[in-house]
């Protein structure tokens, strides 16, 4: 059984649909690996009644031949900022530690109804403010990669099977990306086939990258946002965490299409994607931004991206350097909008409806003083208070005002250089590899995240659909990704593309021994 | 046709609206001194089932905290999903106030911190609001004796729409605040008036103007005491030709008597401090029923930043206004609702004048009280053949006391309307006089199932109009009592009456009088 928890969600799902295999014993499987693997952190909550639950009304619909489609008994992992009635939803943070929502996010109800099987609730940065799954009030989530638990696996590469080499000592671990390193580090070891995480700056692809899965951004809009607790609203999109783009492509065909709930989803009505069988990219154009070409970028990476690049070009594919000349500004201008964003939405952290309620009765707003600065911690605090002087009547101007319209330079960027004729953007996701924890937590969260996010959060600003793509092994073995962007809507063309290079990379897979 | 004489007193004693408006007009020598400035802010409730940003149910009293959807009590992760109903509701409403609608409004989060403010935010329409640059015209009494009124126009700032916030209870026994979020997320219109008001009077005219409006529109209940109808009021005096004082906000005003009186309260004492020169501050202030005061409730001084940012959970909003193009996207339809829109109260006040021949102030009377007005309209179209003048008389002069001497809610009259038709057609037709009229509505404001003609017949109270019949009992009269004859044509006029007395008791107050008058005048020749 062990061997299929690293598998695709097509092979399984063909296994479980022919009865080979029962989705009870699969979620054992899955749930036995999240108690050997819980050194890495990966879940703040693992769900075990209910995927115990879910399972067996899976295998019952298994029985009767009533199975709900692909996903059907396929173990799932959300992050811990969407909403699932009945099992705490934490933000990883001490404000929500007991909060128990009364209803489902949309997207998890839409997974829950095609039968997926929820085997907990993924760690993050507090309310997902970060980018490294530090910043956690349950403690940091560890990369597989570079582990001793990596040890469980063998490296699946060209059909050759290796042993994964010794890694370094406890203490020098690396960091999973975030701030959805949670689903990340679930998906790349088996724990569960997809899981969800969101996106307001890169917090599902940096992860992705560093964990060596698919991290897919949809376009903003096309996946509801209901219960998703909010970092930025207008920027937030639940991401798609994968092995394959395959899988990905079932869970977007899943959650995508209009919601009610939520006034922001694109009213059309969703088609199913389907990538046609043969990939022929040849015509396509495909830009690469020359500012993603920065100081930071390490040289690994660069030459990962060029190397690429040189394979969609041998492939028929015009490739060609454009420029997206704001690029630069989008993370200040980000740092401006998102501390605005947050600073509103957290004032309904008061302790009175939900959430921690400090000790304190002298007044009410001692009552609020003591009770946010209890349940937060230094991150949420500091954004809160640059995000309040921002919003004051005299600075909304200097700061909101001019953050919105740098931010519409930077989609206008975007809107150049489709309307030139280019298909597609390759870029970097992030700049370098997994970096050490003892080497991440050296620099504060304000300037981590001005690094990390650089190559993803253009597509927030834009509202662009985005996907993360592992690509090889860095010298020291750990996962090499590039990042695809397409323009509003076009999913299909990312997926493809990003398919195609998958097939032709051929990243190294992780199987558990 | 009997004629039933305007009695002023009984007007005033009848029409009760009239009179608490006018029971506290602003006097006094100091007055023509000072200029008084009144502006209005006032929030009406928007008739709908549902809220404006959720599901749940907006139904007055029912238990604490037992209407609150996920949302209203800003359950982590919840979004705000506009009510078109009351964005229909909003379009109506700024039409019918002759507001320009914006194309496209947008919502915007105000940051306050308070324990019945769940979010730590109202959403409402700070920059963009739904409808700008109304007005509203409207009739201000300057005294109930003399009648006179006049015109006055307010100009409408704005329209926006907006979610109201909770409630919070103090409960003085234990010393703990209790919420209740049943009111979180009701749907409220504001109207923003510009300062161009003098008094209370005209205040609570334009209050009574709006409330007719809105209920004729159907987008607010208006009941004040329920809160659906709310009003705020910025007080400033300054002497002619110099710039305006410093304001104060009265909030909350929760009736329209209240209107005029916190107001006008509220000059006098500006007035009284000024003159013993003391500053005035910019404060809130809160309107004492039990005292007639109004009582200083916070300084402006420590003033909130109430960091306006867009809602960014709603897209902007657009509503349809242009009837060359095609309304593609189901927007809510200006063009359509224009055209749906019922009269309004002037419109009504001139069609009671024109096709009614009321007077000024009786259509403005009766439009005031939309409920009689309906019976009014019921009782004429429902017998063309009666008479307005007599229906209105009937209504305002004979039932309405009697309804309130009776404790009976308005409503009532949907009970006895037709019996009281029938009445009035006795009395109109000359069957019975005003006299009997009295005696048989008195007992139908008692009880709804009496039949009045049974009544009539019973008591034999049926007019005696038959000249003949008349002269005989006059003749009779005159003969019983010779002597007094003789006296009168003597010149003792003043039996005259005394004769049209023992008419009335002989004939048990059935006689028709207009008719003995004439026959008694010629037989005293």
């Amino acid at each position: 059984m062990n061997n299929l928890l690293t598998e695709s969600i097509r092979t399984v799902g063909r296994k479980i649909a022919s009865s080979e295999v029962k989705p009870s014993d699969l979620t054992k499987a899955a749930l036995k690996l999240t108690t050997q693997l819980r050194p890495l952190n990966a879940f703040i909550n693992v769900t075990h009644q209910l995927a115990k639950t879910q399972s067996q009304e899976s295998d019952s619909r298994q029985d009767s031949k009533k199975l709900l489609g692909s996903l059907d008994g396929i173990p799932i992992a959300v992050k811990d900022n969407f909403c699932t009635a009945g099992q705490p939803t934490t933000c990883a943070s001490l404000m929500l530690a007991d909060f128990v929502p009364g209803y489902d996010a949309t997207v998890y109800r839409k997974l829950r109804e095609a039968g997926s099987i929820l085997m907990g609730k993924t760690n993050l940065d507090q309310f997902a403010m970060g980018s490294g799954t530090v910043d956690s009030y349950y403690g940091p989530s560890k990369n597989l990669w570079g582990s001793e638990l990596a040890r469980n696996y063998i490296l699946e590469d060209n059909s050759h099977k290796n042993e994964i080499e010794n890694r370094p000592t406890l203490e020098e671990w690396f960091i999973a990306g975030g701030s959805s390193g949670g689903s990340a580090i679930a998906v790349s070891s088996g724990m569960c086939f997809a899981a969800l995480g969101s996106d307001s700056g890169g917090s599902t692809r940096n992860p992705a990258s560093y964990c060596g899965v698919v991290g897919l951004k949809p376009t903003y809009g096309l996946v509801s946002r209901h219960g998703l607790i909010p970092l930025v609203n207008s920027m937030d999109v639940p991401g798609i965490l994968t092995r394959t783009v395959d899988d990905c492509l079932a869970v977007l065909n899943t959650i995508a299409g209009p919601d009610n709930m939520d006034s922001t989803t694109i009213k059309v009505p969703f088609k199913p994607i389907e990538l046609s069988t043969s990939l022929d990219i040849s015509g396509l154009k495909i830009g690469l931004p020359k500012e993603y070409k920065c100081a930071e970028l390490s040289e690994e990476v660069e030459s990962n991206w060029l190397e690429v690049s040189r394979l969609l070009e041998e492939a028929g594919a015009k490739v060609l350097p454009v420029s997206l000349p704001h690029t630069e500004y989008s993370i200040v201008c980000y740092s401006v909008l998102n501390k605005c964003e947050v600073a509103s939405n957290m004032s309904r952290y008061d302790g009175l409806e939900y959430g921690l309620r400090a000790d304190e009765s002298s007044s009410l707003d001692a009552l609020y003083a003591k009770s946010r600065s209890e349940g937060f911690n230094d991150v949420v605090r500091s954004r809160i208070l640059a995000g309040n002087y921002f919003l004051l009547s005299e600075n909304y101007e200097n700061y909101f005002v001019k953050a919105m319209k740098v931010r519409s330079l930077i989609a206008q960027d975007f809107d150049k250089v489709w309307d030139s004729g280019v298909d597609l953007l390759l870029t970097p996701t992030t700049l370098t590899q997994a970096p050490k924890y003892q080497d991440f937590i050296c620099a504060d969260n304000q300037a981590q995240c001005s690094v990390q996010d650089f190559c993803t959060q253009p597509a927030n600003m834009a509202g662009l659909p985005a996907i993360s793509i592992p690509i090889k092994l860095s010298r020291c073995g750990m996962p090499l990704s590039l990042q695809l962007m397409a323009p509003m809507l076009c999913e299909e063309r990312l997926l493809r593309v990003a398919k195609w290079i998958e097939d032709i990379v051929k990243f190294p897979r992780l199987v558990l021994k | 046709m009997p004629r039933l004489l305007v009695n002023d007193k009984c007007l005033k004693r009848n029409y009760s609206f009239l009179r608490r408006s006018f029971c506290n007009a602003g006097s006094g020598k100091s007055i023509k001194t000072w200029n008084s400035v009144v502006g209005l802010e006032i929030h009406a409730q928007i008739a709908s089932d549902s809220k404006l940003f959720s599901a749940a149910s907006t139904k007055f009293g029912k238990s604490a905290n037992s209407c609150v959807s996920f949302f209203d009590c800003a359950t982590p992760g919840t979004l705000p999903v506009l009510n078109k109903k009351c964005v229909e509701a909003g379009v109506i409403t700024a039409l019918a106030l002759q507001c320009q609608i914006n194309q496209i409004s947008y919502f915007d989060r105000k940051h306050y911190f308070y324990a019945d403010l769940p979010a730590g935010y109202q959403i409402t329409q700070q920059r963009k609001p739904i409808a700008i640059n109304g007005k509203l015209k409207f009739n201000v009494f300057t005294s109930v004796a003399n009648k006179e009124s006049y015109f006055k126009s307010s100009k409408l700032k704005q329209i926006q729409l907006e979610q109201d916030s909770g409630k919070t209870l103090n409960d003085e026994s234990t010393k703990r605040s209790l919420i209740d979020l049943n009111r979180a997320g009701i749907p409220l219109m504001e109207f923003v008036f510009e300062p161009d008001l003098k008094d209370g009077e005209e205040a609570a005219a334009l209050v009574k103007e709006l409330i007719l409006i809105l209920q004729r529109l159907n987008t607010c209940s208006c009941k004040m005491d329920e809160g659906a109808l709310r009003v705020d009021a910025n007080v400033s005096i300054n002497r002619p030709n110099e710039p305006l004082g410093v304001r104060t906000e009265i909030k909350n005003i929760g009736s329209v008597r209240g209107v005029a009186s916190a107001i006008n309260y509220e000059i006098k004492r500006q007035i009284d401090l000024c003159e013993k020169n003391i500053e005035i501050v910019n404060e809130t202030r809160a309107w004492d029923v039990t005292s007639n005061k109004t009582i200083s409730m916070r300084s402006k001084e420590d003033k909130q930043d109430y960091r306006f940012m867009p809602e960014p959970n709603l897209p902007p909003l657009h509503i349809h206004v242009d009837k060359e193009l095609k309304n593609t996207h189901n927007l809510v339809d200006a063009t359509i609702l224009k055209t749906q829109m019922p009269e309004m109260p002037q419109e009504t006040r001139n069609r009671l004048q024109t096709d009614y021949g009321l007077s000024k102030t009786h259509s403005i009377i009766l439009v005031n009280e939309p409920i009689l007005f309906d019976l009014f309209m019921y009782l004429i179209t429902c017998n063309k053949n009666r008479s307005p003048y007599i229906v209105f008389k009937t209504i305002f002069h004979e039932l309405l006391g009697l309804l309130y001497k009776n404790n009976q809610d308005n409503d009532y009259v949907l009970e006895i309307r037709d019996e009281f038709g029938k009445l009035i057609d006795f009395l109109q037709s000359e069957k019975i006089n005003l006299m009997v009229f009295n005696n048989v509505l008195k007992e139908l404001v008692k009880n709804p199932t009496i039949s009045s003609k049974e009544m009539i017949e019973k008591n034999n109270w049926f007019q005696i109009s038959d000249e003949e019949e008349l002269k005989k009992i006059c003749q009779t009269l005159l003969d019983e009592n010779p002597h007094l004859v003789e006296q009168y044509k003597n010149g003792k006029k003043k039996l005259y009456k005394y004769f049209l007395g023992q008419i009335v008791k002989k004939t048990n107050d059935t006689a028709n009088m207009k008719k003995v008058d004439q026959i008694m005048k010629k037989l005293l020749q």
